[in-house]
C-alpha cells in the first residue's frame, strides 16, 4: 500500500466514523450552512459536533500549518480528503470567509504575531470575517476608494463607508481597504483588521432583489484601530487586496461546478425538445468546465497557472452557474416561480435564481475580468 | 488530472516544431492545394511523422509502436490542427490502430502504419450526417466470405487509404447496435468517387455492388462490429476534439497578433474593448475545451466508464468553440480575413470538416443527453 493509499484508508475510516449522518445529507437551505463565529447558533448538536470533529483535526483548513490550526496536509492528500468528504457526500463543516479569503492574503502577507493571533481562531470558526472591499464610489474601480485611516500615533482613525459588505451585520471582524495616502491612487491604500464590534462601526442590510439581505451598507465614524492590525506595509494593501481577490475569484469560480456529480438534464428531465437542446448544451459546457477546474487546481498546484488566470475562471463559472438558473427556471415552469410557499420551499428556485445575478458582478464583474484577461494574458495594448 | 509529465512534454515540444518547421500551409496544405494533388497531403511528410515514431503512438511497444494512448496522441493532433497539416495521422495512426488492435489485422498493418507508408480510411456515414447505429449497407455470407452491398460517404483520405475500415449489417435492421461487422475492405474494392471537401482534403464517396471479401477481412467478431468501431470512433472523437483545439488555438493567435498591427482611427485596433472582451472570451473558451480533450483522452486511456460521456462533452465543446474561433478570427481581421492570399480562412475550413467529422456538435450533444439519460 502506497503512503496515499494509507491516508485514503485512514480518512476514510475516520469519516465513517465521525461524521453524523444528519452531515451527509444534502443542504436544503442557506441555513444549513455552518459560518461560525461569536454569535453563531447551531442549526443542529450534529452541526456543532461535526465542527468540533473536524476542529479538532485541523480539517476545516487541511492545508493550513498546524502551528496555525491546520493540519499541515499536502495539496494530494488535501485532495483525497475532499475526494472522501464527496464520496460520503459530507458537508462542509465551516463556511468562513476568513479559509477562503483572509486566511491565504495572512498566511503570505501576514506578521508572524498576526498569523498566531488570527489564523487558528479562523481554523476553528470562533471569529466571523466579512470583507470591507467595495464602497458607493468604488466597485469596479475598486482603487479609487475613499475610507481613510489616518495615523494618530498611537491608533488608526477610520471613517468612510463600505457598501456590499457580504454578512457585515453578523461578522466579528472585518478586512477592509482603506485610503492612508492620496498621492497614490493604488499605492496609498492599506489593508487594516479590526472588530466590528469597536464603537463607531454599523451596518445596514441591503434588501436584494432575491428578497434577502445577504449585504451590508457598513458605517465607520471615528473608528480607532490599534497600529499594529495593518498587514503588510502601509500604502502596500492593494498587493494583499489583488492576491485576496484572486482567491475570492477562485472560490467564486467554482459556482460554475454546481452541485454533485449528475448533469442538469438528469436533474430536470426535459420533456420539450428545444428545451432539452438547451439543456444539452449547457451540460456540454458545465462538465468541460469541470475538467477545467480539475486542470486548474493541478496547475494552480505545480505554479503552471497564469497568475490572471483565475480572472478567466471566476468569469466562465459565474457566466455558467446564472445560465445553469435560467435554465432550472425554464425547467421548473410555473412551480419555479412560487415565492414563499412550503411546495417551493420559501420560493428556493426563484431566489437561488436572482442570487446568481450577483456572481458576475461581486468579486469583480464579467466585464473587469475579461479587462484583466485582455491585458495580462493576451498582452492587448491599452487594456 | 494529472499534467503532462516530462516524456509527454517532450512528445509535445518534438511535434510542435516539426509541424512549424515543416507542417505549416506554405509547405504543405496550399502547396498540395495548388499543385492538385490528388491525396490532399504529403506522401514524404507522413513518412516522417513515422521516422520520428509518432505513428506508433497507439501502438503497443510489443508490436514496435510506443505504446502510449490518447492523451499522447491529443497533443500530436493539436499541433496539426494548429499548423493546418494535412495528414492521415487521425484515421490511420490513432482510428485505424485502435480499430485493429489486438485482432489479427494487426500484424499485417501495423509495420506500414510505424513507417509512414499504409494509409487507413474509416467508413461509416451513409447520408450527410453522421450516425454509426443507423448503417444500412448489407453483408452476407457467401461461400467463404461474404458480399458488400450499400455506401459510403465522407471516407476522408478514402481514394488514397490501402485500406478501408468499412462497417456493415450482417444481422438486425437500421438503428440497432447489435448485427454490426467492421471489415477490413482492401484498396480497390468497390466503386469510388473522389470528393474534394471545402479544406482541400479528400473524401470518398463509395458504392459496392456486390462486393466479396474474403471471411478474413471480418475486424473482430461477426456481429460484433460495433465494439471496434466505436472504440475507434471515440479515440478518432476525442483526437478530433484536440486537433479542433489545435485550430482554434492557431486562429486566435493569429487573430490576437492581428489586433496588435492592424490601425485604425489611429489606434491599434487591439486597444478597442469591443474587441478585447470577445478575444477574452475566446481565451477561457479554448482553455476549457483543451482541458475537456485531455480529459476525455485521459478516461480512454484509463478505461473509466465516463470516458465515453467526456468524448461527447470533448467533442460538442471543441467543435462549438473552434467556431467561434475561425468566425471571430475572420470576422476581426476585416477584409483581409476574406482574402484567399491570408491563412485565417483556412482555419475556418478546416473547422468546418473536423467538426463535422464522426459527429458533429448536435449529434455530441445529443449524445451527452442520451447517456445521462435525458
Amino acid at each position: 500500500m502506497t503512503e496515499s493509499d494509507a491516508f485514503r484508508s485512514n480518512t476514510r475510516a475516520w469519516l465513517e466514523a465521525n461524521c453524523p449522518p444528519e452531515m451527509r445529507q444534502p443542504m436544503r437551505s442557506e441555513e444549513d450552512a455552518c459560518w461560525g463565529g461569536r454569535n453563531w447558533t447551531f442549526a443542529s448538536d450534529a452541526q456543532r459536533v461535526w465542527l468540533e470533529r473536524m476542529v479538532e483535526r485541523g480539517w476545516t483548513v487541511p492545508h493550513w500549518p498546524k502551528e496555525y490550526g491546520g493540519a499541515g496536509l499536502s495539496p494530494a492528500e488535501a485532495k483525497i480528503l475532499k475526494e472522501e468528504m464527496a464520496r460520503i457526500g459530507a458537508r462542509n463543516p465551516l463556511y468562513s470567509f476568513g479559509i477562503s479569503m483572509l486566511g491565504p492574503a495572512l498566511l503570505k502577507f501576514g506578521s508572524e504575531e498576526q498569523k498566531k493571533r488570527f489564523l487558528p481562531e479562523i481554523a476553528r470558526g470562533e471569529i466571523r470575517w466579512c470583507q470591507g472591499y467595495s464602497e458607493p464610489g468604488a466597485g469596479s474601480d475598486l482603487a479609487g476608494l475613499h475610507t481613510k485611516a489616518e495615523d494618530k500615533g498611537d491608533h488608526w482613525l477610520v471613517n468612510g463607508q463600505k457598501v456590499w459588505t457580504s454578512y457585515a451585520d453578523k461578522a466579528d471582524w472585518i478586512f477592509c481597504l482603506v485610503r492612508t495616502s492620496t498621492e497614490s491612487k493604488q499605492g496609498g491604500i492599506s489593508f487594516l483588521l479590526f472588530d466590528m464590534a469597536t464603537p463607531g462601526v454599523s451596518t445596514k442590510p441591503i434588501l436584494l432583489i432575491s428578497g434577502n439581505s445577504p449585504f451590508c451598507e457598513t458605517f465607520f465614524d471615528d473608528v480607532k484601530v490599534p497600529k499594529d492590525q495593518v498587514v503588510g506595509q502601509v500604502n502596500r494593501g492593494w498587493d494583499v487586496a489583488k492576491y485576496l481577490l484572486g482567491h475570492e475569484r477562485e472560490m467564486i469560480a467554482g459556482m460554475g461546478l454546481g452541485g454533485t456529480g449528475g448533469t442538469l438534464g438528469a436533474a430536470l428531465k426535459p420533456d420539450d425538445p428545444l428545451l432539452r437542446a438547451e439543456i444539452a448544451a449547457f451540460d456540454v459546457d458545465a462538465l468541460a468546465f469541470a475538467a477545467m477546474s480539475e486542470r486548474f487546481f493541478e496547475m494552480f498546484k505545480a505554479g503552471e497557472a497564469h497568475p490572471a488566470s483565475p480572472s478567466m475562471m471566476k468569469y466562465a463559472g459565474t457566466e455558467l452557474n446564472k445560465r445553469r438558473h435560467e435554465l432550472i427556471m425554464a425547467g421548473g415552469g410555473s412551480d419555479a416561480l412560487e415565492w414563499d410557499s412550503e411546495r417551493s420551499k420559501g420560493g428556493k428556485a426563484a431566489r437561488d435564481w436572482l442570487r446568481t445575478k450577483a456572481n458576475s458582478i461581486e468579486g469583480g464583474t464579467s466585464e473587469v475580468q475579461l479587462n484583466i484577461v485582455a491585458k495580462h494574458i493576451l498582452g492587448l495594448p491599452g487594456a | 488530472m494529472p499534467l503532462l509529465n516530462d516524456d509527454q512534454k517532450m512528445l509535445q515540444e518534438t511535434a510542435a516544431s516539426f509541424l512549424a518547421d515543416e507542417g505549416g500551409p506554405a509547405k504543405q496544405l496550399r502547396h498540395w492545394r495548388d499543385t492538385g494533388c490528388t491525396d490532399g497531403y504529403g506522401t514524404a511528410l507522413w513518412k516522417q511523422f513515422g521516422e520520428l515514431g509518432l505513428t506508433g503512438i497507439c501502438i503497443p511497444e510489443a508490436q514496435g509502436g510506443l505504446g502510449l494512448g490518447s492523451v499522447e496522441a491529443a497533443l500530436v493532433l493539436e499541433e496539426i490542427g494548429r499548423n493546418l497539416t494535412p495528414s492521415p495521422f487521425l484515421t490511420t495512426a490513432v482510428v485505424g490502430a485502435r480499430a485493429i488492435e489486438a485482432t489479427a489485422h494487426a500484424e499485417r498493418w501495423f509495420p506500414g502504419i510505424l513507417s509512414g507508408e499504409a494509409v487507413f480510411a474509416l467508413a461509416v456515414d451513409e447520408g450527410p450526417r453522421h450516425g454509426p447505429d443507423r448503417v444500412a449497407m448489407t453483408a452476407e455470407r457467401r461461400g467463404n466470405g461474404f458480399v458488400l452491398n450499400g455506401q459510403k460517404q465522407f471516407v476522408v483520405h478514402g481514394n488514397s487509404a490501402d485500406m478501408i475500415l468499412t462497417i456493415a449489417r450482417t444481422a438486425g435492421s437500421p438503428g440497432e447496435r447489435e448485427g454490426l461487422t467492421l471489415f477490413a475492405v482492401p484498396r480497390g474494392a468497390g466503386d469510388l468517387e473522389s470528393a474534394t471537401l471545402a479544406d482541400s482534403s479528400k473524401a470518398a464517396r463509395l458504392t459496392f455492388s456486390n462486393v466479396e471479401v474474403d471471411a478474413d477481412a471480418v475486424v473482430g467478431e461477426v456481429d460484433g462490429g460495433w465494439e471496434p468501431l466505436n472504440r475507434a470512433l471515440n479515440s478518432g472523437r476525442a483526437g478530433a476534439a484536440a486537433e479542433l483545439v489545435g485550430v482554434a488555438a492557431g486562429a486566435t493567435a493569429m487573430t490576437v497578433d492581428y489586433l496588435k498591427q492592424r490601425k485604425q482611427f489611429g489606434k491599434l485596433i487591439g486597444e478597442f474593448q469591443a474587441l478585447q472582451h470577445r478575444a477574452a472570451h475566446l481565451y477561457g473558451e479554448i482553455e476549457i475545451a483543451r482541458a475537456a480533450a485531455l480529459k476525455a483522452a485521459e478516461l480512454l486511456d484509463s478505461g473509466n466508464e465516463k470516458a465515453e460521456l467526456m468524448v461527447a462533452v470533448a467533442k460538442a465543446k471543441a467543435a462549438s468553440v473552434a467556431r467561434l474561433a475561425v468566425q471571430e478570427g475572420v470576422q476581426m481581421h476585416g477584409g483581409i480575413g476574406m482574402t484567399d492570399e491570408h491563412d485565417i480562412g483556412l482555419y475556418m475550413k478546416r473547422d468546418a470538416v473536423l467538426g463535422e467529422l464522426f459527429g458533429d456538435v448536435y449529434y455530441h450533444r445529443n449524445r451527452v443527453a442520451e447517456l445521462s439519460s435525458y
